[in-house]
């Protein structure tokens, strides 16, 4: 199935990724090509096969609430490209709250 | 320069013995390093400082007749996609990264360590473990000993180009698609791609979460028997790591060396289909003779679903975990923060455009639109059925073989820039590679042979789940009866 | 139907910290005082290389209450990362279960000024908290304390059985008391530790094909307290019906969906944060780090064993058994370690009214001086139940049990008895030295008694009072009584 200019624009807002109009063009027939290709996926009848998520049947892995040492705020900010104090610093998010 | 030609057990062996110190050994290895990295560049970064001091520290303690460990003294390399908390960068060869700085070493670090292991440098690789060349590195790509004008594979090429030039005797790589035993096709060397759960992830930057596992470059069975048996085992931070109740770790040292007597080996015919250079395909026969000698039985097996489905797969899955996993690098918290942005959004898009490669986003894009809303049936949950087949299929062949063989890689090393242009070429050839991972079966490539060009060619060894014993020791088999294992690209000294 | 006829359609989404000592994933600790960025460490900060690892208690806590919710456990729950880019989170992607959750189905009856209502629950499933992102005072940057990040989160989500705000409140109400009473959170709202999202629409009655048609759905975010719950959804359902009138077409489910509202609770009205188009594609995916949750159907019983009776059930046999006043018996079981202390002292003083008359007035008052809680209060029910009963004996009186005896208990922790003793606090009883206190007072205070004869009933109680102050507060007061009685000769 083929990407269009636009698909792959919202594909690339959905990765937070900036595309130059050159770059739509190259990954739009790159990406299409690809998914063309796993597109031979729909040969297989796969009716009444559940899908297979982990590779081991692994169940119930469970950790003792207890609490361990983790990082100071110095040790957490250590990498952080901006902080501010104690604070990780980012630019104004205008919409507060509206993560989830 | 001789001490760079030991195995790491006969070198662990000759300093425990006292013979040479691990600070030799060290200067060895760094000495040959420093030679024949303007050729190969298999590091990112090299930590000489550190390792002195270690060996220096090692040296110590067994001179007060301490028991340091398996590895003692041992220089290794560990493919940078991995966290050392030793001071050095761990950039997974992105830009991303910026300097970052691990602030914890990854489990498996940990264990080599323990055991007296000496970390000398990260190697190269693509570009968070995407890719089969290690062209795709933001920083430069790695030479193939063998032929500096040819890849080293990927995406561990960095670790198998270092171990394959004699820098180091073992080095750690990691495998989502056949990034371990691809480029240890390619550079001549072992490698083995572990049972998905064997080798705990924490540490690994997670590029197909379900897929990833850290497993051994050496260059001969036993070092990657005994890499193995350090690496190996259960981690409480790693959920997805077998409990040593159900899978306890055994001793793959021991019983190595007695061959598997009324050997079944299957050949998927899917292995030896059209496509395989015939070089390849003559080395990969005439390991099998020998096999047959041996008291081998061949069999052919089919695996319906594992190449030209199992690749479709592998595109779909990896790329729908990886565009999860790579979603965190946003210049934020940690690494690269592009500059003149304009607000979060800007500077998100700033940050993951300028600091991801293409291959990175084409796979991060196609993750995301596998994953997104209409999609995900179509795309994402298809893959996952078909990966119950292709889990299928290798259930059914080990009902009837103890393993599968099949050439790694249907042709030699390739020309560096042959196939950068079509990533789609670059994903086949991972054809022989990829359904292990997605069935989650043990896996390992060891020489077999060289083209008339002096190129390498590796022979393939599925073996079922938790039975790297037994891979080990088939592997072993064949390893015996011929030098391939001794032989070294001119580069390094010709042959060991 | 004209618009006030329109019933509102009300679900909740209520989110609660679970009453854990670690994270979800990690083991750094809850803490909701600590230093910004303390409480971290490489799990939460999604660094590079990093794996979850479900906590324990956090499972327990989250199936014990979808138990007393009467919700049916999965057999086989797993966990889903939902996508979305935003600096509190700092893997770009939320922990949650998605289409396999915790607990199925419920409900949960709240009180309201109609009479007992059953909401139904929906769902019940675990994950884990953002961090805080704040707008630095006095910048134009935001800044990031993700300390909260990985806090174990337990999500109840309702059917739209709420119509009114005045329920939505009381559900929101009867869900604390429920989480609190089992111990699963302290649901301290001003820690933030309790947060609600009520769905609202409006039903429009029913198609030609008698189905229901309804208004688009806002979702309200992040509302934390009650009062902004019934204030919001007051809003809510007034603007619902503003807008249908205005555009009674186009105002519908179908062609507007569901938007996403944030409360200003100064100004006291709702405002659009992301309408349908701009709804976020959050591409869950089955999380390949976490293995599926798959319960032994024997713990689960186990752990059904432990919830304990609810305070619903409690309230109501409290009222039955015991014969207690509706208002008493609803504070008598507002948490477990207060009913369990009532029910105990009932039982060991064998008299539940009294019981329940020194809880709530000496007892509370004793708890609310001393600014300290139930569980940590020096007297032990069989301690209470045994000044009942001295005082029932009438070794003391009521009055010195209260005034002098209880506080000195609380004190010293000495018993009742010991205390008496020691102090020589028994009461007086024997009627001959009391009355010869009477007939000593009735002789110094003639004309108070005259006045009472003289038809002044007042008085009487003013004998009493000297009678009692002359025999040092031990006199027993019944035998007082009942000699000023005798000798007034009224």
């Amino acid at each position: 199935m083929p990407l269009s200019k636009k698909d792959v624009l919202k594909v690339g807002a959905l990765s937070r990724i900036r595309l130059s109009e050159a770059e739509v063009e190259k990954f739009s027939t790159q990406l299409s090509g690809i998914l063309e290709y796993v597109d031979k996926l729909r040969e297989l009848d796969t009716a009444d096969v559940e899908p297979l998520a982990h590779a081991l049947p692994i169940h119930n892995v469970l950790r003792e609430d207890v609490p361990a040492e983790g990082l100071t705020t110095e040790q957490a900010l250590a990498g952080a490209p901006e902080a501010a104090g104690d604070y990780f610093r980012v630019p104004r998010v205008l919409d507060e709250g509206a993560g989830a | 320069m001789h001490s760079t030609h030991l195995t790491a057990r006969a070198l662990r062996d000759a300093i425990a013995r006292r013979e040479l110190s691990a600070s030799e050994a060290v200067a060895a290895s760094l000495a040959a390093i420093e030679r024949l990295e303007p050729q190969v560049k298999a590091f990112l970064s090299l930590n000489p400082e550190g390792a002195r001091r270690r060996a220096a520290e090692i040296d110590k303690r067994l001179a007060a007749g301490e028991n340091v460990g398996a590895l003692a003294g041992v220089p290794i390399a560990v493919k940078d996609v991995l966290c050392t908390a030793d001071g050095q960068t761990t950039t997974c060869a992105s830009k991303i990264l910026g300097n970052w700085k691990a602030p914890y070493d990854a489990h498996v670090v940990e264990r080599v360590l323990a055991e007296g292991a000496i970390v000398v440098g990260k190697t190269n690789l693509d570009e968070f473990a995407m890719g089969s060349s290690t062209e795709n590195s933001a920083y430069f790509t790695t030479h193939n000993p063998w032929d500096l004008e040819r890849v080293p594979g990927g995406s561990s090429g960095g670790s198998a180009a270092a171990v394959a030039a004699r820098m180091v005797p073992i080095a750690l790589g990691s495998d989502t698609g056949g990034s371990i035993r691809q480029p240890a096709a390619l550079c001549g060397v072992v490698g083995v791609k572990p049972t998905y759960g064997r080798v705990s992830r924490y540490g690994l930057v997670a590029f197909a979460s379900s897929l990833d596992q850290i497993g051994p470059f050496a260059r001969d069975i036993p070092d990657a028997a005994l890499l193995m048996r350090v690496i190996a085992g259960h981690d409480p931070r790693d959920s997805t790591s077998v409990s040593a109740r159900d899978q306890p770790v055994p001793d793959y040292l021991a019983g190595l060396e007695e061959p598997l007597k009324g050997l079944r080996i299957g050949l998927p015919k899917e292995f030896f289909g059209a496509g395989v250079d015939p070089e390849v395909q003559a080395a990969v026969r005439e390991a099998l003779r020998i096999y047959e000698r041996l008291g081998a039985t061949l069999l052919e097996v089919d695996l319906p679903h594992s190449t030209d489905y199992a690749i479709a797969t592998y595109y779909i899955v990896a790329t729908s975990e990886a565009s999860s996993n790579l979603a965190r690098y946003d210049g934020v918290h940690y690494g690269l923060r592009a500059a003149g942005y304009e607000d979060m959004i800007d500077m998100y898009m700033r940050t993951r455009s300028e600091g991801f490669g293409d291959e990175v986003k084409r796979r991060i894009m196609l993750g995301n639109y596998a994953l997104s809303s209409g999609y995900y049936d179509a795309y994402y949950k298809k893959a996952l059925k078909v990966r119950r087949l292709i889990r299928g299929d290798f259930e059914q062949a080990f009902a009837r073989v103890n393993c599968l063989m099949g050439p790694t890689t249907p042709t030699p090393a390739f020309k560096i820039g042959e196939k950068a242009a079509d990533p789609l070429a670059m994903y086949l050839s991972d054809i022989y590679t990829v359904s292990c991972n997605l069935a989650g079966i043990a896996g390992a490539s060891l020489p077999c042979g060289l083209t008339k060009a002096g190129l390498p060619v590796g022979l393939q060894i599925l073996t079922d789940v938790f039975t790297e014993d037994k891979l080990l020791r088939i592997a072993r088999m064949f390893e015996r009866e011929t030098d391939w294992a001794m032989r070294a690209p001119a580069l390094a000294g010709g042959r060991s | 139907m004209s618009p006030a006829d329109f019933v509102p359609t009300i679900g909740l989404e209520v989110h609660m910290h679970l009453a854990t000592r670690t994270k979800m994933f990690c083991a750094c600790k809850v803490e909701y005082d600590a230093r910004p960025n303390s409480r971290v460490c490489p799990v939460c900060l999604g660094m590079p290389g990093v794996l979850p690892v479900m906590n324990e208690k956090a499972v327990e806590l989250a199936v014990r209450m979808a138990l007393a919710l009467g919700s049916q456990i999965s057999d086989y729950a797993k966990w889903d990362r939902k996508h979305y880019y935003y600096p509190d989170l700092p893997k770009n992607y939320q922990i949650s279960q998605y289409d396999q959750p915790l607990g199925v189905g419920g409900k949960l009856d709240i009180e309201t000024s109609q009479g007992t209502r059953t909401i139904r629950i929906i769902r019940v499933h675990l994950e884990e908290d953002a961090g805080k992102l704040m707008h630095a005072e006095g910048g134009n940057y935001s800044i990031v304390d993700l300390n909260r990040t990985g806090t174990p989160l337990l999500e109840v989500v309702s059917e739209p059985d709420v119509h009114t705000a005045e329920e939505a409140r009381a559900y929101g109400e009867a869900l604390r008391q429920l989480a609190v009473y089992l111990g699963v959170s302290g649901c301290n709202m001003q820690l933030g530790q309790m947060r609600f999202e009520p769905n609202i629409s409006l039903c429009l009655g029913t198609d030609d094909q008698g189905k229901p048609r309804y208004t688009p759905i806002s979702e309200i975010k992040n509302l934390n307290s009650f009062r902004s719950v019934e204030r919001a959804v007051l809003f809510e359902i007034a603007r619902h019906r503003q807008e249908v009138q205005a555009d009674p077409r186009g105002y519908t489910l179908e062609k507007l969906g569901k938007e996403t509202r944030g409360w200003d609770d100064d100004a006291g009205t709702t405002f659009l944060q992301r309408s349908k188009e701009e709804a976020h594609d959050y591409r869950y995916l089955p999380d390949p780090d976490l293995v599926p949750f798959v319960p032994d159907r024997k713990w689960v019983e186990e752990m059904r064993a432990t919830v304990p009776e609810l305070p619903e059930k409690r309230r109501r046999r409290f009222i039955a058994d015991y014969g207690l006043p509706e208002y008493d018996a609803g504070v008598l079981t507002v948490d477990r370690t207060t009913a369990d202390y009532y029910e105990e002292a009932a039982r060991a003083s064998g008299d539940p009214k009294a019981a329940s008359n020194w809880m709530m007035g000496d007892l509370l008052r004793a708890l609310n001086e001393r600014k300290i809680g139930l569980a940590e209060f020096p007297v032990k029910p069989a301690a209470l139940a045994e000044l009942i009963a001295l005082t029932k004996q009438g070794t003391i009186n009521r009055n010195t049990a209260a005034e002098t005896v209880f506080p000195k208990m609380i004190e010293t922790g000495k018993s009742p008895a010991q205390i008496v003793k020691e102090d020589g606090l028994a009461q007086v009883a024997d009627t001959g030295a009391l009355e010869a206190i009477v007939d000593q007072v009735l002789a110094a205070n003639a004309k108070i008694a005259a006045d009472y004869r003289g038809g002044k009933k007042a008085a009487f109680g003013r004998l009493m009072g000297e009678t009692m102050k002359a025999s040092g507060g031990k006199a027993n007061p019944q035998i007082v009584k009942d000699l000023l009685t005798k000798k007034l000769g009224g």
